[in-house]
This record gives structure tokens, sequence and C-alpha cells, in this order.
């Protein structure tokens, strides 16, 4: 690739547009807001693994989806971590997404976060940081898939030449585990659909895409309604009976008996019918207390305490801000931090220090001193670079990694994920709605 | 199928039949207008307007029939929603809600119908040739039409495509031919006159039909054979007959696969029914204006039974 003409490769790009325009990839990232139209960049050049670095990430990435959904069981059960003392109550019972609405509710198989986001950095050879973790409704896993078929459509001979490890079995996977966790009640193949919030949502495309390649349905709330013990779908040929829904709606908007009552995109009674065991939800209600980002620091304490086991994935080191000395910390050092609000994402409501003017530091000086439990602040980590095709030819540019873990019956991580990265020169936000890209993620086999 | 995803393939194809006739009727006007503008011509462009069901909106924006605000009014404005330019974006965007129900090639054929049709409007008007943008318009519905029929499964969902395409032309061919029967010519007197074979013609070439209809029937053109054309003959792509027959087969390929009639296969056969028995005579007696507005208020029930018995979600 470094030594493609540049007429070739300008003109490569402008074909892999082309194809993103035409099948209607045109979609933000969720949270992140923008035009769903607008084309998020695609940068050519691929970012690589070899078997070895994917196989510790894959442990550490597996690893830590088991403890966030022991913890999430525990949690909304006996709070053993909080009767020992390995993270403080108010974290949890005062978090706002805790959903008192599940407590003492155990969903099938255990799982809360049937598929675990988790976004991680490189500082080095063998230093690999999470910043965060999805437990609720990841997105971004469309442009993993496509562009990949993108990649394999433009460039046949290098992945005839290199061992590249397939990501299309994603979909069916996601299938397997979605079926996986159908209730008790249900003594069929399950019936999965995918709930979205509807076509004005910016991820739409990511949904319907998603469905059809699982060959399920996707509804929207007024397509489904409850009635005696269960959750039907409307169908052609009269209501149809739906065991397993994967929702890419957030729980306020599930159902608004429930939740939020003035919700008009889900379904009234849902939460019931759950209760009782007549629908499974993936993710489950309440899975959002683990991947708040002050919940985070702890999740090492999770991995410890749940499976007895060392993190083989680093946390960055994490000051709160609710905490005085913490809080004093940060606020003398703020120049070299990056500050982000607890609830915040996408990138908004972010301090990045060493790029940051005098006056955006003191503006965030006085956010952090009005309500300084709403944010946390971390070191500016000397993330990894890849190569990345820009305007003058080829640069470094900084990348996270985001995969997408499956917990079901069984735990299943496909050899990939979505790298995105910052295309401005030493830019550390990846965000499609800060100048973000996105690339294709080789796994290389053995 | 979710009822709401057979809604939206219905309307999809009801907005591409509908862009396809405004175009068309496009078409018919600027064929007049090239014509030496002689006295009871200039009127033919209101009743394009009366077909197309849009005399009252455009005269509430517009105020009298100016052939260039014709043409915006039909094909570019957004506050139209019968314009080439809504139909066309009603239709893309209910293919986008139910992408998953279309094949790649069906999406495609819409989407760049609608990316092409940003670009027109982006285009100064000055540049933009009517015939072009006409042909444009047959072009791009012809091939949505033909990546359904060449590429989609025959299922459930492509007969709710065709039964709304069915209606949706049945429907047009009868509002045109009412239009030009009874807003034009309300005198008796003028019936069988110069002027009467001029707009008998007209008809002919808005349903791209002119030279079908000579290799049907020769000779001279009367009210009588345009009738039948129109109504009553099988062959006639556009014919009422074609159209109802066409529902019924759709129809009745949903009752078998959902093994259950409703009220829908009721009333598409009984429309059928009379259409194969009836003649040009009994229509012209009963009065062709009256026949017409019969067969609108038909398929408006017919519409309402779709939409009762798979549509609207509440089917038991």
């Amino acid at each position: 690739m470094r030594t493609m003409p540049a007429e070739l490769r300008q003109m490569k790009q402008a074909e892999a547009e082309d194809l993103f325009r035409r099948i209607g990839i045109t979609f933000a990232v969720y949270g992140e807001g923008g035009d769903p139209d607008r084309l998020i960049p695609f940068d050519m050049f691929p970012r690589v693994f070899t078997a070895g670095e994917w196989s510790k990430l894959e442990r550490g990435i597996k690893q830590r989806a088991r403890a966030l959904n022991a913890f999430l069981v525990d949690v909304y059960g006996r709070g053993e971590i909080i009767k020992a003392g390995r993270i403080p109550a108010r974290l949890v019972y005062g978090n706002e997404a805790y959903e008192k609405a599940v407590v003492g509710f155990v969903p099938p198989k255990g799982v809360y976060s049937h598929i675990v986001g988790i976004d991680i950095v490189r500082t080095g050879a063998e230093d690999f940081f999470v910043l965060e973790d999805n437990c609720r409704t990841p997105s971004g896993v469309s442009y993993m898939l496509e562009n990949r078929e993108i990649m394999m459509r433009m460039f046949p001979d290098l992945f005839r030449e290199n061992r590249i490890q397939p990501v299309d079995s994603y979909s069916e996977r996601l299938r397997r585990t979605l079926a996986s966790v159908a209730p008790a009640k249900c003594r069929h193949e399950p019936t999965i659909v995918l709930l979205t919030p509807g076509h004005f949502n910016s991820a739409y495309y990511e949904h319907s895409f998603l469905a059809d390649l699982m060959g399920i349905e996707l509804v929207e709330g007024q397509d489904l309604f409850v009635e005696g013990e269960y959750v039907w779908m409307r169908t052609t040929e009269g209501p149809k009976r739906v065991d397993v829904i994967y929702r890419r709606i957030d729980d306020a908007f599930l159902d608004p008996l429930c939740f939020n009552p003035s919700s008009m995109l889900g379904v009234p009674g849902l939460m019931d019918v759950y209760r009782s065991g007549g629908v499974s939800i993936c993710s489950a209600p309440g899975a959002g207390v683990a991947d708040d980002k002050a919940v985070y620091t702890f999740v090492p304490e999770m991995v410890r305490f749940y499976l007895g086991e060392e993190p083989l994935l680093q946390n960055v080191p994490t000051w709160q801000c609710a905490k005085a000395d913490d809080c004093k910390y940060v606020l003398d050092n703020l120049g070299e931090l990056v500050v982000k609000e607890v609830h915040g994402s996408g990138g908004y409501g972010m301090l990045v220090g060493p790029k940051s003017t005098k006056e955006q530091i003191e503006l965030f000086r006085a956010k952090i001193t009005e309500d300084p439990g709403n944010y946390i602040a971390q070191p500016t980590l000397a993330l990894s670079t890849t190569p990345t095709f820009v305007a003058e030819g080829i640069a470094p540019r900084h990348v996270d990694l985001r995969p997408y873990c499956l917990v079901g019956e069984q735990i299943d991580l496909v050899p990939g994920g979505l790298t995105r990265v910052a295309l401005k020169e030493g830019s550390l936000v990846v965000n499609s709605s800060q100048g973000g890209g996105v690339k294709d993620t080789w796994v290389l086999a053995e | 199928m979710l009822s709401r995803t057979a809604d939206n393939l219905y309307w999809i194809s009801r907005y591409m039949e509908r862009a396809d006739i405004a175009a068309r009727l496009l078409e018919v006007g600027s064929r007049i207008s090239l014509l030496p503008s002689a006295h009871g011509y200039r009127s033919e462009w209101d009743s394009l307007l009366q077909a197309s069901g849009t005399a009252a909106g455009f005269a509430k924006k517009y105020g009298d029939p100016v052939q260039r605000n014709i043409e915006s009014y039909l094909f570019f404005d957004r506050d139209n929603p019968a314009s080439v330019a809504s139909c066309i974006t009603a239709a893309r965007e209910n293919a986008r809600i139910v992408r998953t129900a279309l094949t790649s090639q069906v999406w495609d054929a819409l989407n760049t119908a609608f990316q092409e049709l940003r670009q027109l409007e982006r285009t100064p008007r000055s540049e933009l040739e009517l015939s072009l943008m006409v042909d444009w318009v047959t072009r791009h519905a012809a091939m949505v039409r033909g990546a359904i029929d060449a590429t989609l499964l025959r299922n459930d969902g492509y007969n709710f495509l065709n039964i709304g395409y069915y209606l949706e032309r049945g429907d047009n061919t009868a509002r045109l031919l009412d239009v030009k029967y009874y807003v034009l010519l309300p005198s008796l007197e003028l019936v069988g006159s110069g002027l009467d074979n001029y707009q008998w013609t007209t008809l002919l070439r808005a349903m791209g039909a002119q030279r079908a209809f000579h290799w049907a029937y020769g000779g001279d053109v009367t009210a009588a054979k345009i009738a039948h054309f129109f109504i009553l003959n099988p062959q006639s792509p556009r014919s009422l007959i074609t159209c109802v027959a066409g529902m019924n087969n759709h129809l009745a390929r949903l009752s078998k696969a959902y093994g259950r009639v409703t009220g829908a296969q009721g009333r598409a056969a009984a429309m059928l029914a009379e259409l194969e028995t009836t003649t040009v005579e009994a229509i012209f007696d009963e009065g062709l204006h009256e026949f017409l507005s019969r067969f609108i208020g038909e398929s408006m029930v017919l519409g309402n039974l779709m939409h009762e018995c798979y549509l609207s979600g509440d089917v038991r």
C-alpha cells in the first residue's frame, strides 16, 4: 500500500466512497449525532494485529465481559461486592442507570449485557488500556462488516497474500447468542426481533443491516403489543409471538408504563412480560449501571472479586473528582489531563488538557468546581498510531479499537472490531463527530 | 410479514406509479404547448391539474395556470404531495424504512432516482428541458419496476407491491379518462367534433398508448373505441380491467399463502366480474362520468379494505 501511486490511491478512495454511498452506510456512530446522510471517512490503510497480539486481547476482553455480567447479576441480586466493601454502595444504588424495576430478577442464563463493546487503546507493544466499556447497545459493528466487504472488493490480492481471519460470521454468532437466551417458557425455535427507535435514528442503517443479515424482523415499538403473558408483533397474518428482543433503544424508552411515560417508542406492558419470563430483552434493562464512567474504575476489582483472576486488560488510571483528594489533583494538573463527564459520550463535554487553550481549561475548572461528582480525569496517554492516508501521503494517526464481545450461553468474540482513527494531525479524539474516520481491522491467522 | 413493512411496500409502488403519472401529464402538456396556441387548448393545462387531483392546491399557490408554474408544481414542488419530487422522495423514504424487505437492486434503483433528483433540484431551471425531465422520470420508474420484477422474491411483499401498482394505476386511468370526458366536454355538441378527436388523441398520448391503440383498433378514433381501450380491453396495460385483474391475481396469491380470505378479495372479485360482463354501450348508457366516479369510489373502498385487512396492524 505504501508503494501505491497517488493517482491509483485517489481512484480507489473515490471507489470506496461511492460503494459506501450506494449501499447507504451514512450513519453516525450511536450518540454522536450529526447528519444521518453524512459519510464517515473511510481510511483504506488497514490496522493489523498479529495472532499473538490478538489472543492476548481476546482473553482480556472475554474476561472483562464475564466480570461485567457477574457484577450486574450481583448488584440486582444480593450485592455481595458492595457488602464486601469493594465498591461504594452510592456508586451503584445511587446511579441514574440503576434500574429499580429489575431488582431481584435474573435474566435467562444470567446475562445482562449480551454485546459488550470495549474501547481499547494501545500505548506500547504489550500495553493495552481500556478506555471505556459499553454494555448497553454498542454501535458501529456494521462498519466492521462493511469495511471488510469493501476492502475485499478493492484489494483482493492483499487477502490472497495475507492470512486475514474473516469477520463475516458475526451476524450468525449474534443470532445464536440471542437465541441462546430465549425465555424458559419458549419451547420452540425462538422468534427474534430487532427493536429500533425508527428510521430517523442516526444508526437506523445499522439496525436494518443487522436485522437483514440475521433474517429477523426489524420492528418499532408500534409493531409490538402486549397481550396475556406475551409480547406479539403485528403482521399481515395477525399477531405473532416474540421471544427475544434485541433492542437498540434506551431503557427509558422501552415501556412507558414502567419508565418514561411520554415515550412513543416503547411497548406498554413490556416490562411486566419481561419480569414474568415471557420475553427476553437484550441487553437486559439495567445493564447500563456497569458501563458508567465512575463504575469503570472498579472493573479490575470486579475481575478479582468474581473470577478470582488478575485482570489481563488494564484500566487507564482515573481520578474521580467526587473524591476531594482526586479533585484537588485534577484541578492542579488540568493542563496535562483528559477530563470527561461521567455520563458523557461521543467526545463531547470533554477537555483534552494539552490541546486546550487557557480559556477552555478555566471553563472546565469552573464546571468541575461546581459539580465535581460529574467529572473524572485521566492522564493523556501516549496513544499508538497507525499509518493512515492523508492529503500529503501516508502519516501516523492515533487509533482506538472497539471489539464486540458476544455473551449468551457461551462467550464469543469475532477476530476483529471497529478501528476508529483521529484524522486530524495530533488529535486524540477518534469520534466521527469530531473529525474521526474508520479503518478495517485485520487479525492475522497463526 | 410485519403489517408496517407491507404498508411501506404498498406505498412505494403507489408513489412510483404516481410519479410516473405526473410525468406523463407533463409530457402531454409540453406537446400541446408546441402547437399554435389555438383557442381552447390553453385549458389543457388546467385539465392536467384536475387529473392529478392537484388543481385546488395549485390555484391556492399560484392562481392562474401558467405553464412554467405548472411544470414546477407537478415536478419539483414539495408542497404538492403528488409532484414527481414528493413521490420519489416518499417512495425512497418508504424503501429506506423497509430495506430488509427489498433486494439491493430495488434499493439501488430507488436510491439512485432520489440522488439524481437532488442533483436536478440543484440545476438551474433554464438548463433543464422538460422533455428530458419527463424521460428521466419514466426511465427511473421503469428501472424500479424492472428491478422488482427481476430480483424480488415472489413472497407476500411482492404481492403488496403489485397491488399498490395496480390500484394506483387503475385509479389514475379512471381519473384521467373522467377529466377528459367531463371537464373538457361539458356540452354534448362537441362530442364527435374535431376538438373532441384531438382531446382523445391527447389522452392516448398521456397513457403512452397512441400506437398500441392504432394497432389494436385501426381506423378513426372514436369515443367508444377509446372507452373500450381504457376500460374493457385486457390487452391494454393501463386499462381498468387489466388493473383490476392484476389486483385479483395478487390478492388470490395472498389468500393462498395466508390460508384465509378477507373482504379485499371479495370486493376485487366483484369489480372484476362487472368489468368482464359489461359493454361500452352499457357504460355510455349509465353515463361515462357516472361509471368512472363509481369505479373511483370502489377503488377507494378497496384501498380501505387493504388497510383494514392487511396493513393496519390490527389484523386478528
